[in-house]
C-alpha cells in the first residue's frame, strides 16, 4: 500500500512534469492525497488525465460567470479547480454556477471540498445525475457507486448551500424534550446561591 | 523587562543557522525525557556466532509498545559504503508499531534489508540502516574476547561502533503516515520515533559486539564496560537529502526556531537568577570544553570554526568567572549582549544552548510546540491584494530583495532530484545539464521575481486575479503569507549562490536532532554522533539531565 506521503510527493512531481507550475503542482498533490484518503480514485484519474494532456487541448477558465460556456474544448479540471478555489469568496454570491464539459471531473472535486471549508458552507456538485456533497473538507458524500468514474462531466452544476438544519423543528423539539429528562429541578435555596446571586442588576 | 525576539533577518542567515548547537530542546534529549518511564526490554536476540541474525528491542507503557526489529547481515568489505547509493549494509532496522508477530518478522526480513527498494507497511514507523566502523568494531571484539577493555583513545577518535546512513519516517517506502500517529501524546514532538530507532540501535551495537566477542573466546571474553558504552553514540552520515526538508516545511522550521528564540527571550527576561542555576550554567559551560577539544574533523572549514569557538568559549568563561556578576538584575540579558559584541556566531549560539540548561521550566513546555499542522496554512488568502503582498515582501524579505539575480554568482547553483536515487543534489547550472528540471528551492530568487512582478501590478488587484496570469509564482506567494504569520519560516539567504555552503542547512537540522561533533567531509555531507554520553536503557528511570556536558569523550 502506498502511503499518503508517497501519493502526495509523486503527484506533485508528476504534475510539474505534466507542465504545471510548482505552486499548482502543490495544489494538485494536496487534492490527490485528499481523494485517496476519502477512498476516491485520485491517482487513477490524474494518471489518465496526464496521458491526454499533451495530445489534446484543454481550455482554461478563469473568468467565471453564472453560466459558463466555452468553445469546443473540454475544461482543464486543474486550472478550473485552482481558479475556482482562488475566487471562491467572490463566486459564492452567485449561488449556482454551471459549467459545460469538465474533463476528468474527479480532479475538480478536491478544490470544491477545500472551497467548502474556506467559505464555511456545504457545496453540492452535480453532473449527469451524480451528486457530490462537500462537507467543509471533512468528508464527501456521493450517490456515485460505479468503479469507473466518467472522463467528462457534460454539464456540471456547483451549488453553494446555505447553512441550515437538515431536520425539522419538530424533530429538534422532540429530541430536546427527551434531553430535558437529564435535568434536575432546582430548590429555592440553590437558586439564591447561583452565579450572580446577591448582586443587583444595576451594579 | 521585555526582551525582543531576535531578528529573523539575522538568525535565519545560513551562516548563523549553520552555527546552531544541540540544546535541551533537541529531539534526542526530549525523546529520552518522554520515554524515561517506559519499560525497556530486549525481546529477541537470535544472532549466530558471528553476530548475524535478528533481534527485537521494545519500549512499553500501558497498552502501547514500540519494537525495534534489527537484521544484522554479512557483507563484504568492498560492499560497505556510507553513500545513500549503497545497496547493502551491515545492519538494517525498522521500528514496528506494537509487538511484531512471527509473520511480521518474516515479512520484514525480506523487505527491511533492501531499504529504499523494499516495501514497508502502515505497521512500521521508521526505517534505517547502518554500517560498522570496521576499525573500531573489530578492535573492540578483539580486545573483549581477550579479556581486555578497548583502547579509549581509538574510541574517543571515532565515538561509535556503527553509523547510520539514513533514517526514514513519515510515509516513506510505505511506512505509516504521520497522520496515523500524530495524536499520540508520547510523540508530541518532531522526529521522536526516529530518535527512538537510533537510540535502540545504539544498544543493539553494544549487545552485538559483546555477543561476537563472547562467541569468539567464551572462556576469556568480558563485556564492554557500561561506562565505555555510555560514552559511545551512533554515528551518522548525512548528505544533501536533509537540506530541502527545511525549505519544504516552513511552519515546522519556524516552530523549531521560534521555540529556541522564545526560550532565549524568557531567560534574558529573568530578573534574578539563583546561585544553583547560575552555577549549573557555569558548570555546563566549563564541562563543555571537553566536547570541543574532543571534536575531531579533518575539514579545514570546520577546524577553523572549532578553533574560533574554543577561543571564544574560553574568553567567555574567563569573563564569566572573573568579571561577571550573576547577582545583578537580568544577568543573562547582560551576558547575551556581551556575547553579541565580543564573540563569533558559533560561540553565541553555543552558549545560547547552554543557557537553557538550568531552566527546564522554561524549556519543557516549549517542546510540545515544536511540531506543526502544516495543512492549516496551505491555502493562499486570495482575497488579499497585491498591495498586501508587497508590504509583506518589503517587510519580511528586505535583505533578499537587495540580491542582484542578474549576476551569475548569485544564481550559479541549482537543486535537482537525481534520477538514480531520487535524492536531492546541488549542481552548477553553467556546467551541468538539468537546470530546466530545477526544484523549487531557490526561494530568494523567486521572491525577488515575485516582487518585480507585483511592482508592476495595481496594488488593489486581488491575488485571485494576479495568480491567474502568474501561476509560476504561486509557490512563493504561498510562502510569503506563511512568513507573514511565522517569522522564522524562511531562510533569509540565497540557496543558489556560488558561495552557498549546504552543510549549514544540514547542521541546522542536525543541531535540533541533538547531534554532536559535526564533521564535514565536504561542503555537501558530514558525519555526526548522536547519543554520545546518553544514559543506557537501564539507566533511563533516573538520569542526569545534563549528560551531554558530562561525557568523558
Amino acid at each position: 500500500m502506498k502511503s499518503l506521503s508517497e501519493i502526495e510527493t509523486t503527484s506533485k512531481r508528476a504534475s510539474r512534469a505534466a507542465g504545471f507550475s510548482w505552486g499548482v503542482a502543490e495544489e494538485v498533490a494536496k487534492g490527490i492525497r485528499l481523494l485517496e484518503l476519502f477512498g476516491l480514485p485520485g491517482i487513477k484519474n490524474l494518471n489518465q488525465y496526464y496521458k491526454h494532456i499533451n495530445k489534446k487541448d484543454f481550455e482554461n477558465l478563469s473568468n467565471f460567470k453564472k453560466n459558463n460556456k466555452q468553445n469546443n474544448l473540454d475544461l482543464c479540471p486543474i486550472n478550473l479547480g485552482v481558479n475556482f478555489l482562488d475566487q471562491i469568496t467572490t463566486l459564492e454570491p452567485l449561488k449556482k454556477i454551471t459549467f459545460k464539459k469538465i474533463a476528468y471531473p474527479m480532479l475538480f472535486l478536491p478544490f470544491l471540498s477545500r472551497g467548502s471549508e474556506v467559505i464555511g458552507k456545504k457545496i453540492l456538485f452535480t453532473f449527469e445525475k451524480k451528486n457530490f456533497l462537500f462537507n467543509f473538507n471533512v468528508n464527501i458524500l456521493s450517490n456515485f457507486s460505479k468503479k469507473e468514474f466518467p472522463s467528462t462531466a457534460k454539464k456540471g452544476e456547483v451549488i453553494f448551500l446555505e447553512n441550515k438544519d437538515s431536520f425539522t423543528e419538530k424533530d429538534w423539539k422532540d429530541l430536546y424534550r427527551l434531553s430535558e429528562n437529564t435535568f434536575v429541578d432546582e430548590t429555592e435555596s440553590l437558586k439564591h446561591g447561583a452565579a450572580g446571586a446577591g448582586l443587583t442588576d444595576n451594579d | 523587562m521585555n526582551v525582543q525576539l531576535r531578528d529573523p533577518k539575522v538568525i535565519m542567515k545560513l551562516s548563523r543557522l549553520g552555527s546552531f548547537h544541540q540544546s535541551r530542546l533537541s529531539f534526542l534529549r526530549s525523546f529520552l525525557n518522554e520515554f524515561k518511564d517506559w519499560d525497556y526490554k530486549r525481546d529477541l536476540f537470535n544472532l549466530d556466532k558471528k553476530g548475524y541474525g535478528t533481534a527485537v528491542y521494545s519500549f512499553k507503557k500501558n497498552n502501547r509498545v514500540y519494537s525495534l526489529v534489527c537484521f544484522a547481515n554479512k557483507i563484504n568489505d568492498d560492499e560497505r559504503s556510507d553513500r545513500v547509493i549503497a545497496t547493502k549494509w551491515d545492519a538494517a532496522f525498522t521500528l514496528h508499531d506494537g509487538i511484531p508477530l512471527k509473520k511480521d518478522i518474516e515479512r520484514l526480513k525480506n523487505e527491511v534489508p533492501k531499504q529504499e527498494v523494499g516495501r514497508l507497511s502502515y505497521k512500521e514507523l521508521t526505517l534505517s540502516r547502518a554500517n560498522k566502523s570496521v576499525r573500531v568494531f573489530n578492535h573492540v571484539v578483539e580486545s573483549l574476547s581477550n579479556g581486555n577493555q578497548p583502547d579509549l583513545d581509538l574510541l574517543e577518535k571515532v565515538g561509535y561502533l556503527y553509523r547510520t546512513t539514513a533514517v526514514y519516517g513519515s510515509g516513506k517506502f510505505g511506512l505509516a503516515d504521520r497522520f496515523r500517529i500524530k495524536n499520540r501524546e508520547e510523540i508530541n514532538g518532531p522526529f521522536r520515533l526516529e530518535m527512538m530507532l537510533v537510540y535502540l540501535v545504539r544498544q543493539f551495537t553494544f549487545d552485538q559486539v559483546n555477543h561476537v566477542a563472547k562467541n569468539r573466546n567464551p572462556k576469556s571474553a568480558i563485556e564492554l564496560d557500561p561506562k565505555i558504552c555510555k560514552n559511545l553514540g551512533i554515528g551518522n552520515s548525512t548528505g544533501l537529502g536533509m537540506a530541502p526538508f527545511i525549505v519544504n516545511h516552513p511552519t515546522l522550521l519556524n516552530n523549531w526556531i521560534f521555540c529556541r528564540e522564545t526560550a532565549l527571550k524568557k531567560i534574558r527576561e529573568l530578573k534574578k537568577v539563583n546561585f544553583k542555576d547560575s552555577n549549573l550554567f557555569k558548570e555546563c559551560l566549563r564541562n563543555s570544553i571537553s566536547n570541543i577539544t574532543s571534536w575531531n574533523t579533518e575539514s579545514e572549514y570546520q577546524l577553523k570554526k572549532i578553533k574560533l569557538l574554543l577561543k571564544d568559549v574560553r574568553k567567555s568563561i574567563n569573563f564569566i568567572e572573573n568579571e561577571f556578576n550573576f547577582q545583578k538584575d537580568y544577568p543573562f540579558n547582560e551576558l547575551y549582549t556581551w556575547l553579541e559584541e565580543e564573540t563569533c556566531e558559533e560561540c553565541i549560539e553555543y552558549i545560547v544552548s547552554i543557557m537553557m540548561e538550568p531552566f527546564g521550566e522554561i524549556v519543557e513546555p516549549l517542546i510540545t510546540q515544536m511540531s506543526s499542522d502544516e495543512e492549516k496554512y496551505f491555502n493562499i488568502p486570495t482575497d488579499r491584494t497585491v498591495g498586501d503582498l508587497r508590504n509583506i515582501l518589503e517587510k519580511k524579505y528586505s535583505n533578499i530583495l537587495t540580491i542582484n539575480f542578474n549576476e551569475k554568482e548569485n544564481y550559479k547553483k541549482f537543486w535537482f532530484i537525481s534520477r538514480n536515487k531520487e535524492e536531492p543534489r546541488l549542481a552548477d547550472r553553467f556546467e551541468e545539464e538539468g537546470s530546466n528540471l530545477e526544484q523549487p528551492l531557490a526561494i530568494a530568487r523567486d521572491i525577488k521575481k515575485l516582487y518585480n512582478k507585483i511592482s508592476l501590478s495595481k496594488k488593489t488587484l486581488k491575488l485571485s486575479k494576479f495568480l491567474v496570469d502568474n501561476s509560476e509564482l504561486r509557490h512563493v506567494v504561498r510562502r510569503a503569507f506563511i512568513n507573514e504569520k511565522f517569522p522564522y519560516s524562511e531562510i533569509q539567504d540565497n540557496t543558489i549562490s556560488e558561495n552557498i555552503i549546504p552543510i549549514d542547512m544540514l547542521r541546522l537540522k542536525l543541531s535540533f536532532f541533538g547531534a554532536l561533533k559535526f564533521d564535514p567531509r565536504s561542503d555537501k555531507w558530514l558525519r555526526i554522533c548522536m547519543f554520545q554520553g546518553a544514559p543506557l536503557p537501564n539507566e533511563l528511570k533516573d538520569f542526569d539531565e545534563q549528560w551531554v556536558y558530562k561525557s568523558h569523550n
